[in-house]
């Protein structure tokens, strides 16, 4: 049988309701619009909510790019890549630069992202209180009345037990002094990007059903105590064994033989950006 | 007693049903004694047009049987439960103008948070059972704005102090402790913000006599120390004898007799109450 998709697999009724999803995401910044998640070829849970936006958003002028935790290359980024080209035709690039839509499975690009993209991140758990309120009845008056005691009580948690906050992802963020949100599970290192970036925002939970955005130029803050101030991992001394960056977010790699540790950008694109131009590279 | 101040918690005619009520339920439950359900509609009436005041520093105890509508009562001042009807001012908030039943989601929780500590026979319904004690004394913290860790471990560590819960035990979860522990790091958490108001839901019942004396001399040390009003909930004479000033005795949603604790347990006038005293082992 010779079948052919819609352009961007849905029908146009089911990208529709999308967008207007997306839309109020945008008009309420850091609130999480619940949406009629579609059935897809892939399972729930493997990138649904975010494929569902980038199907969606995707014209016929845009340029893809997929990150699956910093690499361009893994096979869920190579899958959804091949799909969203299958069904839309449209180009793909690894270049962060040249891309108007990029998907990302935990990571935020190390490349300032401008104005005129959109990220949109992949979310397994969007709600931020969901460890200290299992119901959803609750956590949605929780965040209608702004009582986010919950959030601040996890970090509390890891303080008495651990001595300092030890999200290494998905550390909540308070979003335009209203919503606490999950930022996705990318890392700490990354929350201080999403800060009044350039770049709209949109996250996407495929099997908890909720969409829910950062527009461009918003307050993002991590949440922090006065005496145990936010911060990201300490990546000094650390440097790409490859490129030579520093100051990035790396890959903790161990030689097999002698079991020495070195590190490799996350990144796979702007190390390979770096490689390229050669006057980085001694 | 001096009770020349105004009360700090004034409650008229609260009322409290589950169900929808139908037409008979208001001849058929008014002064009916016998029961607190209506049987046409079976819509229970677990609290009717109950009033009381409490006064600053003060232990007002409520008495009753199983059913009597006495945790209802609570629940509702603590807004587990939304009342059906009736007012309740407290002098501490807005001085007393606003009926608290009628202030938004956000303000009654400001009045739970400052206002109120609530001790429950169930320390599962306040506690994080999986979560550290003194994060459970800090959650209460946290909720009324603070923001210092430093700040909220030592104020944690001065309440297990109060209450006695040995250091080494303070980074444990609750739920690996011994109920009277659990007991004292409930009402750890529910003093942690010196509220003026302590709720206590038959906080001893369930614990051995041993542990019982203990989280009473507790308790009535703590109001002696800080001057809480508290309202205590039991069905143990023992208990209400021991440290309430003024008693209130219910039976199937309805106050019957209030009193000095003193008067009531001597001189009962009800005829509910003389058996309830009588029966008193």
């Amino acid at each position: 049988m010779n079948y052919e998709y819609n352009f961007g697999f849905f029908d146009e009724g089911s990208k529709r309701e999308i967008r207007r999803t997306i839309l109020k995401a945008i008009a309420i910044p850091g609130y999480q619009v619940p949406f009629a998640s579609r059935e897809m070829p892939i399972a729930r849970g493997w990138g649904t909510g975010g494929l569902q936006i980038t199907l969606s958003l995707a014209g016929k002028g845009d340029v893809l790019k997929v990150i699956d935790q910093g690499s361009d290359e893994s096979v869920n980024a190579v899958n959804i890549k091949k799909l969203v080209n299958k069904t839309t035709g449209i180009l793909e690039t690894i270049d962060t630069e040249a891309a108007t839509l990029i998907q990302s499975r935990h990571r935020i690009p190390e490349k300032y992202l401008k104005n005129g993209q959109i990220l949109v991140l992949q979310v397994p758990m969007p709600e931020p209180l969901r460890r200290v309120e299992s119901s959803e009845y609750k956590t949605k008056r929780l965040h209608a009345d702004a009582e986010y005691s919950g959030a601040w009580l996890m970090l509390f948690e890891q303080i008495v037990k651990y001595g300092s906050m030890t999200t290494g992802a998905a550390h909540p963020v308070f979003v335009h002094d209203r919503y606490v949100m999950a930022p996705s599970p990318i890392p700490k290192y990354d929350n201080p990007k999403m800060n009044h970036s350039e770049a709209l925002i949109l996250l996407g939970a495929g099997r908890e059903k909720k969409i829910y955005a950062v527009p461009p130029y918003t307050k993002v803050v991590s949440l922090a105590f006065e005496d145990h101030p936010f911060e990201v991992e300490n990546v000094e001394g650390r440097k790409c064994h490859l490129c030579g960056a520093t100051g990035i977010f790396f890959d903790e790699l161990e030689d097999d033989e002698t079991g020495e540790v070195y590190y490799q950008c996350n990144d796979s694109s702007y190390c390979l950006s770096r490689l390229n131009s050669d006057k980085e590279v001694q | 007693m001096t009770h020349f101040e105004e009360p700090i918690l004034k409650v008229r005619e609260l009322s409290k049903k589950f169900g929808d009520g139908c037409d008979s339920c208001n001849s058929l439950i008014e002064g009916s004694l016998d029961r607190n359900y209506c049987p046409v509609c079976g819509t229970i009436h677990a609290c009717q047009k109950i009033s009381f005041d409490l006064y600053r520093g003060e232990i007002l105890g409520i008495v009753g049987e199983s059913g009597s509508g006495k945790s209802t009562l609570v629940r509702c001042l603590y807004f587990d439960q939304e009342a059906t009807a009736g007012n309740a001012y407290i002098k501490d908030y807005s001085d007393g103008q606003e009926n608290i039943f009628s202030v938004t989601s956000q303000k009654k929780r400001y009045i739970r948070d400052h206002i109120f500590g609530m001790v429950y026979q169930n320390p599962y319904l306040s506690l994080k059972m999986r979560f550290t004690s003194l994060s459970n004394v800090a959650e209460k913290l946290i909720a009324a704005g603070n923001r210092n860790v430093g700040k909220m471990l030592d104020r944690g560590h001065q309440l297990f102090d109060h209450v006695n819960l040995e250091g080494f035990r303070r980074k444990d979860a609750p739920a690996t402790f011994s109920g009277g522990m659990q007991q004292r790091v409930q009402i750890a958490k529910a003093l942690s913000n010196n509220p003026p108001i302590l709720l206590l839901d038959e906080v001893t019942t369930g614990l051995d006599l041993s542990v019982q004396a203990n989280v009473l001399d507790l308790i009535k040390e703590l109001q002696r120390e800080l001057e809480i009003s508290m309202i205590v909930v039991s069905h143990d004479l023992s208990v209400i004898r021991m440290l309430a000033d003024r008693t209130i005795v219910m039976l199937n949603g309805k106050v019957i007799e209030h009193g000095l604790t003193d008067q009531i347990l001597e001189d009962p006038q009800h005829p509910y109450t003389q058996q309830l005293v009588h029966s008193l082992l």
